[in-house]
């Protein structure tokens, strides 16, 4: 077994990594870049060592600085984790060449794979059934047309060289062929260098169930079990599970063996997943391989009692597999949700931003976490904005499910979106226990997962009232005399009672409360309705009693901004102030950056005259593009950015001079 | 620290009838401060309000830090006493805290006669400025006035303590260290316009505030200039050319947050010395109070009950408690604060004003604040009291009444009659706050006893002409004299005239003190030296 191994990832597969390899007695080095020097897997490695700049092209991308790193401080093993490297061929080669193990299959059994159209060449001759469709070598948009016409809608356009949903679409009708092509093959040519397409049946219910195989270098391979991932949002996955439900013991055998042959076809080593599209009728065709360890391996891990890490660490000693296939069983039901910074409300856009706030479910054997970041970490747009995966394991699916949504409820994040509430809803949502699974579950259920908050406007106004009320009696002492009845917050008035005013903004709408200081709490008032509220803060919990119904809630309070956590929904609002600035009138707010990003195109320079609505810059950011237009008619004063730079949000982008149209 | 015991039964037929009287009388304090709070009525603060001015008492509570409490003072100002209503004398004024710092705030009403300055106002203001300098307190003024009351020149300007007292104030208090801060959010004309023009800093609301010490219309009878009231004085005039003004607010809110930041830049900090703890509330319901000491000044009650409903942890521990019974005297916390009472338990005796004088000493020595609870029908009178030195052993408490400079507090809880009034630190004796109960009087004698000796006089009169005085004749005659003494006695017509710094609800008097205490301990407690004790 090696003694020291250097992990080229980061984030929560290189926690993961590092958690194994620690438990085997070997020491780990962690590669890092400027924006995550102060990151999880740099802290709980042995040794670390900085790639460069945050963009991964200058990082976790420079395979040759990383091999280099491995050399000099003598790890015998490099492991890729998943994206990055983990399927790159001449870094894997670059590592056998160096002599350093790839803890992964041969450079030759990722090439295999690594072209979609080449692979499933591979997986007809080895008898492995496939979806209908086109995966030639003739690219002409006349050619693709013609097979798309064979193929029959709606199909998938896929690049070849593609992965995480880039490059592909779903047509519905030769209409809109051309135009998808296109953009395709754009994304595609952008994020791979390679414009090349493949044609597919697109199956319009079908299950995404993935098979994990093994193989050691001895050329014995074992399947384990498969994993359901039908769940999926812009083609990518939001939960899985394993076993897949209502799987039976021979097609379960039937895709195994076909996933081993598969694997076996291409000489291939260490862990891989074989991709199967599994239809309504129990026929399966192969989709991909992917070879690598998968983000969703836990769900495996739960149900197998193995820890795929370990298994992987061994294959690449030379050691042969740990069981053997009559060996491996299943015990139970898990799922694993995938706990994103993103929106679900606006289309599952990724978000960025500062976790001011976290706190995790508590671990235990049913319940894990993965996960890269801490409180205070940044989720930027320089990597994946997933922040962690909730894994869970019980006796049947049913208790798996429930278990999820209840560590789900207590998983609770502020300072950015995340999608845990739509998480929830999904695990609570009848057709997914009831196990009615398709690709196109949350598109089909889209009322069920989005449904209107349970909580109640007011209650929530008169808990948030509650917890400013109660935050901001710390911090407001005299210290120098810290008893004052003037320290007490209960606006106390003479021969008279004075009912505060407390604003409160939801989104837009400003809500107007009123606070009666009483004895032993408060009467807080919201539009005719008038509550009796006796309240007490200790950390993050919120004691409550509000005429007579006792709860505790939980809260984040950023500056004036509030989260509140209670049943698994969440409630922000952010008490407001009446500001005002040093005589600036200009309303210029939306000429800064909407998030962070990179300018893409700079449309004006300093100088010229503007008209209202006018773009002035395109940015980039979350792979969306986003026009900054002027508000009003001007003159471009100043520009403060150039095409290529990266700007945090807020950032001030142009400076513009509105020409005033007095009305005399 | 000995905890009091109470004794009495709430549900005895006496604490129920008194509590009920008390109740009115408090209920009746409260709607008379509901109705002043609207200062001049619905209409005109419409009119204020139209024209995108803040009320007063609105401006206040922004100004206030979150939830701070606020000390109003005199809220009774001038009820009753002009021809016409002037709530609150036009002028509202108390303590709360800005920024953190406890500050004296006050605030022209303009919807009260334009805010324009009646005797009282000039009085109720100087009082406030008094209050301020005496406990270190920076002043805010939120000017929105016309100045001096025209009609009533005579009694608002020539005299020491009449208009021009307000910026000699400033300028002394300015010179002690006690900033003074204007917020003009309105007009601010002749004599007004030197409370900005006399401040630290002060700040100018765009378009509503002006500051000038002529306005349009003197303007064009002097000069024949015609200018218009922001053209000659507006926030622009003043923040860009004079330099009047220091700071330009957009509005009312935004004044007052530079107001805030003004306080937030004194670089303060309260200068306590006295060895404070964590309060604790009293064992007993402060509104027992109603039931313990009702409105009938005749029925006695044990001032212990009343101090048990005052103090943290109802905690008192007399000093000399078997000598001298009628004056009661200890120590206890009031809000954390220690504090030396000084209360009066029936008519005063020569040893309990000897007890009075040594106690006030120990507090002085040891720069304890006093309070004191009036109750008091005045000293013991006869030819045994006066033999045995009445009036010496008095004028040993006056003279350490008077000399105490530790902070001292007086609250009326009943009678405030004749010398009992100053040995127990009456208004003569610059309390550094006097408030008093709904059911407390005050004047020289009771009214009955005042209508007693007039009558004996007249009657000596009468007979040593030979001529004959009828009961009915006498009563007559004695009737509108104890009437007169009654409505001259009520706490109404004595707040009026600011003999007090307001009338207070007895449940409240426990945060009022402590308010006071804390406000007072913004000042180092000195030294203080007694004159000559008589012996």
């Amino acid at each position: 077994m090696f003694n020291k191994i250097l992990i080229a990832n980061r984030g929560e597969i290189a926690c993961r990594v590092i958690k194994t390899a620690h438990r085997l007695g070997i020491r780990c080095v962690a590669v890092y870049s400027e924006a995550d020097a102060n990151a999880r897997h740099v802290a709980m490695a042995d040794e670390a060592f900085l790639l460069g700049p945050a963009p991964t092209s200058e990082s976790y991308l420079r395979a040759d600085k990383i091999i280099e790193i491995a050399r000099n401080t003598g790890a015998q093993a490099i492991h890729p984790g998943y994206g990055f490297l983990s399927e790159n061929t001449d870094f894997a080669k670059a590592c056998e060449d160096n002599g350093i193990a790839f803890i992964g299959p041969p450079a030759s059994a990722i090439a295999a794979m690594g072209s979609k159209s080449a692979a499933k060449a591979i997986m007809q001759d080895a008898g492995v059934p496939l979806v209908p469709g086109y995966h030639g070598a003739d690219q002409s948009p006349a050619l693709l047309k013609q097979e798309a016409e064979k193929c029959g809608f709606p199909l998938l356009l896929k690049a070849v060289a593609g992965g995480g949903g880039k490059g592909m679409r779903v047509v519905e009708s030769m209409a809109e062929f051309d135009e998808a092509l296109t953009s395709a093959c754009r994304e595609a040519k952008n994020a791979f260098g390679n414009p090349d397409m493949l044609i597919e049946k697109y199956l319009t219910q079908p299950r995404h169930v993935e098979i994990q195989v093994f193989c050691d270098q001895a050329g014995n391979g074992v399947y384990l079990a498969e994993r359901d991932c039908s769940v999926q949002r812009r083609h990518q996955k939001v939960i899985e599970e394993a076993p897949a439900p209502g799987l039976s013991d021979e097609t379960r055998r039937a895709m195994g063996e076909a996933a081993v042959r598969a694997a076996q076809a291409i000489d291939y080593v260490g862990a891989g997943t074989v991709e199967f599209l599994y239809d309504v009728d129990g026929s399966f065709y192969f989709m991909e391989m992917n070879t690598r360890l998968q983000v969703e391996h836990p769900v495996t891990e739960m149900i197998t009692g193995q820890d795929l890490v370990e298994w992987q660490l061994r294959v690449a000693a030379g050691q042969p597999l740990p069981l053997a296939q009559d060996e491996i069983r299943i015990d139970g039901h898990a799922f694993e949700a995938r706990i994103y910074a993103e929106d679900p409300d606006h289309d599952f856009l990724p978000a960025t931003g500062t976790l001011r706030y976290l706190r995790t479910p508590s671990e235990n054997r049913h319940v894990r976490v993965d996960t890269g970041v801490i409180e205070g970490d940044e989720v930027s747009v320089y990597y994946d904005p997933m922040i962690a995966k909730l894994i869970v394991w019980d006796d049947n699916r049913e208790r798996a499910l429930s278990r999820i949504a209840q560590a789900l409820e207590e998983y609770r994040i502020a300072g950015l979106k995340t999608n845990v509430r739509f998480l929830r809803n999904l695990a609570l949502a009848e057709p997914f226990r009831a196990a009615d699974l398709d690709t196109g579950f949350i598109e089909k259920h889209r009322s069920l997962l989005f449904p209107q908050s349970k909580l109640d406007r007011d209650y929530c106004l008169v808990m948030a009232a509650a917890f400013f009320l109660e935050s901001g009696r710390e911090g407001r002492i005299n210290e120098a005399d810290p008893w004052s009845p003037f320290g007490r917050q209960n606006a106390w008035r003479l021969n008279s009672r004075y009912a505060r005013p407390l604003q409160l903004a939801v989104g837009d709408e400003i809500h107007d409360l009123r606070v009666l200081d009483l004895d032993n709490g408060y009467e807080i008032s919201v539009g005719d309705a008038s509550y009796r509220v006796r309240a007490g803060l200790a950390d993050d919990a919120l004691e409550l009693t509000i005429n007579g119904h006792r709860l505790t809630v939980h809260g984040h309070l950023d500056g004036d901004d509030l989260t509140l956590f209670d049943q698994g929904e969440q409630f922000a609002c952010r008490l407001h102030r009446e500001t005002f600035g040093e005589s600036d009138h200009q309303g210029d707010a939306s000429l800064s950056a909407p998030m962070n990003g990179a300018v893409v195109a700079v449309l004006v320079s300093a100088g010229q005259q503007v008209a209202r609505g006018e773009t002035l810059v395109i940015m980039e950011a979350m792979k969306m593009e986003h026009s900054i237009k002027a508000p009003v008619n001007g003159v471009v004063s100043e520009v403060f950015f150039a095409e290529g730079e990266l700007v945090s949000e807020g950032a001030e982008l142009v400076a513009l001079e509105s020409t005033v149209e007095e009305a005399s | 620290m000995t905890v009091l015991q109470s004794k009495i039964n709430p549900r005895s037929d006496e604490f129920r009838a008194n509590f009920e009287a008390m109740s009115k009388a408090v209920g009746d304090l409260r709607e008379k401060v509901a109705a002043i709070e609207l200062g001049g009525g619905p209409e005109y603060q419409a009119r204020h309000t139209a024209r995108g001015k803040l009320l007063p008492r609105e401006r206040i509570n922004r100004l206030l830090d979150e939830g701070s409490p606020f000390l109003e003072l005199s809220q009774l100002a001038a009820f009753g006493v002009y021809d016409e209503d002037v709530p609150a004398a036009g002028v509202i004024a108390g303590i709360g805290r800005v920024s953190g710092t406890e500050c004296m705030i006050v605030a022209n009403d303009a919807t009260v006669k334009g805010g324009s300055y009646y005797p009282l106002t000039v009085k109720k203001h100087l009082r406030a400025q008094e209050i301020a300098e005496r406990n270190h307190l920076p002043c805010i003024y939120l000017v929105d006035s016309g100045g001096a009351n025209l009609p009533r020149q005579d009694d608002v300007f020539p005299d020491r303590d009449h208009f021009g007292r307000i910026f000699y104030n400033q300028a002394r208090m300015s010179a002690k260290g006690i900033a003074q801060i204007a917020v003009v959010m309105g007009l601010c004309t002749a004599g007004g316009a030197y409370v900005p023009a006399m401040a630290d800093e002060s700040i100018i609301v765009r378009e509503q505030g002006t500051i000038f010490l002529a306005g349009p219309p003197l303007v064009k009878a002097a000069t024949g200039e015609v200018v218009s009231a922001e053209d000659l004085g507006g926030a622009d005039v003043h923040c860009k050319t004079s330099g009047v003004a220091d700071h330009y607010a957009e509005n009312d809110v935004h004044a007052l947050q530079i107001a805030r930041s003004c306080i937030a830049n004194l670089n303060r900090r309260k200068p306590l010395e006295l060895a404070t703890q964590p309060p604790r509330a009293p064992l007993f319901d402060p509104e027992e109070l109603y039931g313990i000491v009702g409105t009938d000044l005749k029925k006695p009650f044990d001032v212990r009950e009343v101090i048990a409903r005052l103090v943290d942890g109802s905690e008192f521990d007399e000093f000399k408690k078997l000598y001298g019974t009628t004056l009661v005297t200890g120590f206890a916390h009031i809000h954390g604060y220690p504090v030396g009472i000084v209360a009066n338990n029936g008519i005063l005796f020569g040893e309990s004003a000897q007890k009075g004088a040594h106690f006030i000493e120990l507090c002085c020595q040891r720069r304890i604040p006093l309070l004191f609870l009036q109750n008091i029908t005045g000293f013991m009178v006869g030819q045994k009291a006066e033999s045995e030195g009445i009036a010496k052993h008095g004028a040993k408490m006056v003279t350490a009444v008077a000399c105490a400079d530790v902070p001292k507090f007086t609250v009326l809880i009943g009678g405030s009659f004749g010398a009992g009034n100053y040995g127990m630190c009456g208004r003569a004796y610059s309390p550094n706050m006097l408030w008093m109960w709904p059911n407390a009087r005050i004047s020289v004698m009771g009214g009955e006893q005042a209508a007693g000796v007039l009558a004996t006089v007249k009657r000596d009169g009468l007979e040593r002409k030979g001529e004959s005085w009828s009961a009915e004749d006498e009563q007559a005659f004695k009737q509108p004299i104890i009437d007169t003494y009654e409505a001259q006695g009520h706490p109404y017509y004595a707040s009026a005239r600011l003999w007090d710094d307001g009338v207070i609800d007895p449940a409240q008097t426990r945060d009022v003190i402590g308010m006071g205490l804390s406000a007072a301990l913004n000042k180092p407690i000195g030294e203080t030296r007694f004159g000559v004790f008589r012996m």
